[in-house]
């Protein structure tokens, strides 16, 4: 089906490869700082990549390379098939950005600067402020469409940000901490946002610090610190990586934790003196039942029993600790 | 390659028309920035011709030595403008998301070019006719007129391709601003205020050989009938001479400060 707004973008169907997005050895220094010390990762079509890292770790840089923002020192980049230095015009056509910094020009009201994006987007005027009319009501913005984005909340810049990449319904989407510093509601809605995009089959990569972020939305995770990958898979293998389900229970004194340890020894219980707790792996609910079972059976009740998954802070703690030199473990 | 180089050119008239009124609403809605750009040189007119004029002998009456300099004064100020507004396109983030997009690399600097420059015309009329008010009277026939346009159009262009380098080069809007005053003090050392032959003899040579006092002679001589010598010729290499090397130079930086930011 023919888009009306087709007239500067292309489709990434014809992609040789097949992946929509392709990093080899990616490295960038800054001066004398190496940012990137040889990224590699592969993005399928219409699958969404969280690339999860703390501060500094180099995300940003590496979007911004993706999006022809800025020239690799080494490596290769290629998005839809389209090198992002040697062919950057093309690889422009395909590809949407929300950066980290609002991108939207301040004195022009929500709806202007839509327009003018469709416009230079090639869409004509009337089919640009049709587009925009269509992605302010996506973004919930129709009540604040004709006023200054800067009287905007972060919030609603945010989304009119995620709204000025759609113009084009991009088949690549990149994504530079689309929810860091929102409100709880805003960053939900801008997940449904995001969640919108997935559903039409649109590539995204995005980059976040919430783990819970990256768990929610991505198809796969890419942790990187320190300019390298540490870890790449999806979210459950990389929870597979750090252990099966974990159990806790509270005891009353340290005289019933003692005697529960010993009784559950064969588990390899993690005992914490401090908070009167014992920690176990366990393969199932009814695993934990019968652990429970043999408290019973020697008269001991312990006060609460929780069982939680382990969460992508659990992955990223364990896998950037392994990396780091031991001088800098326990720091924070 | 024809067809290339056809789709560049128009793509360059096409994305800069769209820019152009984008920078056109940021003057009307900077209401602020536009009464500065216009307050400023009609109280320094007011000032010169009623507190200073009196004091400063031209041989002619005062308005009518000075209101050719203000007008360069209005331009200078136009030029503060014109750098905040291209510093704060590279400072926040609206810069990535045009680059990020295939529009022609030039059209952002196009559009604060253009926009600019219609800017400083309309707010330099506007300081001819309150200077007209205050009793400036030119005797200029049409051609005259058209003449003296010409030049401080001419001049109006250099000095917006000035503020747009300024712009380009400060590391803060606040910097941008400041680089261009200097601008505006320009007419201050030339003979846009006093006769250059009141001046020190060092200063002197540096008033003469800038190019606000050649343009301002030529515009006195175009409106005023005073002499003109080779005024118009100097002001004229002056400004194509600006404009030769800073366009490009803008270019330049441009790309540059765009590309490993």
């Amino acid at each position: 089906m023919q888009t009306p707004y087709a007239s500067r973008t292309r489709s990434t169907d014809e992609v040789p490869s097949g992946m929509a997005i392709e990093v080899h050895g990616l490295t960038k220094s800054f001066g004398e700082v190496p940012v990137l010390k040889g990224i590699d990762l592969e993005v399928q079509p219409g699958k969404v990549l969280a690339l999860l890292g703390p501060n500094g770790a180099g995300k940003t840089t590496t979007v911004r390379i993706l999006a022809t923002l800025l020239r690799p020192d080494g490596g290769r980049a290629l998005v839809g098939g389209c090198d992002v230095v040697t062919q950057a015009a093309q690889a422009r056509r395909l590809i949407g950005l929300t950066g980290q910094e609002t991108s939207v020009d301040g004195l022009l009201t929500g709806r202007e600067n839509l327009t003018m994006l469709g416009r230079l987007w090639r869409l004509g005027t009337r089919a640009a402020e049709r587009r925009a009319e269509e992605l302010l009501a996506l973004m919930d913005l129709q009540g604040a469409a004709d006023r200054p984005v800067r009287t905007y909340s972060g919030g609603m810049r945010r989304r009119l940000d995620l709204a000025a990449s759609l113009v084009a319904a991009p088949a690549i989407m990149f994504l530079d901490e689309p929810t860091t510093g929102l409100d709880p509601l805003a960053r939900q809605k801008v997940w449904d946002a995001i969640g919108d995009l997935m559903g039409k089959g649109t590539t995204v990569l995005l980059t976040t610090q919430y783990l819970a972020e990256a768990d929610l939305l991505a198809d796969r995770v890419v942790v990187i610190d320190e300019g390298r990958v540490i870890v790449d898979g999806s979210p459950k293998s990389l929870k597979r990586q750090v252990g099966s389900e974990r159990a806790e229970l509270a005891f009353r004194d340290g005289h019933e934790l003692s005697v529960a340890a010993a009784l559950l020894d064969d588990n390899h219980p993690v005992v914490d003196r401090e908070d009167l707790t014992v920690g176990l792996a366990i393969d199932n609910p009814w695993h934990l039942h019968a652990i429970l079972g043999r408290l019973r059976h020697i008269g001991l009740a312990p006060l609460s029993a929780t069982v939680s998954q382990p969460t992508l802070d659990d992955v990223f703690i364990a896998f950037t600790e392994s990396q780091r030199p031991e001088a800098t473990k326990g720091a924070e | 390659m024809t067809t290339t180089t056809t789709t560049r050119r128009s793509s360059l008239v096409t994305d800069s028309r769209v820019l152009i009124g984008r920078s056109a609403r940021h003057i009307v809605r900077s209401t602020d920035a536009l009464l500065i750009s216009f307050v400023l040189p009609v109280f320094q007119l007011l000032l010169f011709v009623y507190v200073f004029g009196g004091a400063i002998a031209t041989g002619t009456d005062y308005v009518n030595y000075v209101a050719p300099g203000i007008i360069l004064v209005a331009a200078g100020f136009g030029a503060a403008i014109t750098a905040t507004a291209v510093n704060a396109d590279l400072t926040e983030g609206l810069m990535d998301r045009l680059r990020s997009m295939p529009i022609h690399p030039s059209a952002a600097v196009t559009g604060h070019v253009v926009a600019s420059t219609a800017r400083n015309l309309v707010v330099t009329a506007l300081v001819v006719a309150v200077a007209l008010v205050v009793g400036f009277r030119p005797t200029a026939g049409a051609w005259e007129w058209v003449a003296a346009i010409g030049v401080l159009s001419l001049f109006v262009l250099a000095i917006t391709w000035i503020s747009v380098i300024m712009g380009l080069v400060a590391k803060s809007v606040e910097a941008a601003s400041g680089f261009a005053f200097f601008i505006a003090l320009l007419p201050f050392v030339s003979g846009a205020f006093v006769p250059t032959e009141t001046m020190p003899d060092a200063l002197r040579v540096v008033a003469e050989n800038q190019p606000v006092t050649p343009i301002v002679e030529t515009a006195r001589g175009l409106l005023l009938g005073t002499p003109i010598g080779n005024s118009a010729w100097v002001s004229i290499a002056w400004c194509v001479g600006i404009l030769a090397v800073a366009a490009p130079t803008a270019a330049m930086l441009f790309r540059r400060r765009t590309r490993d930011a």
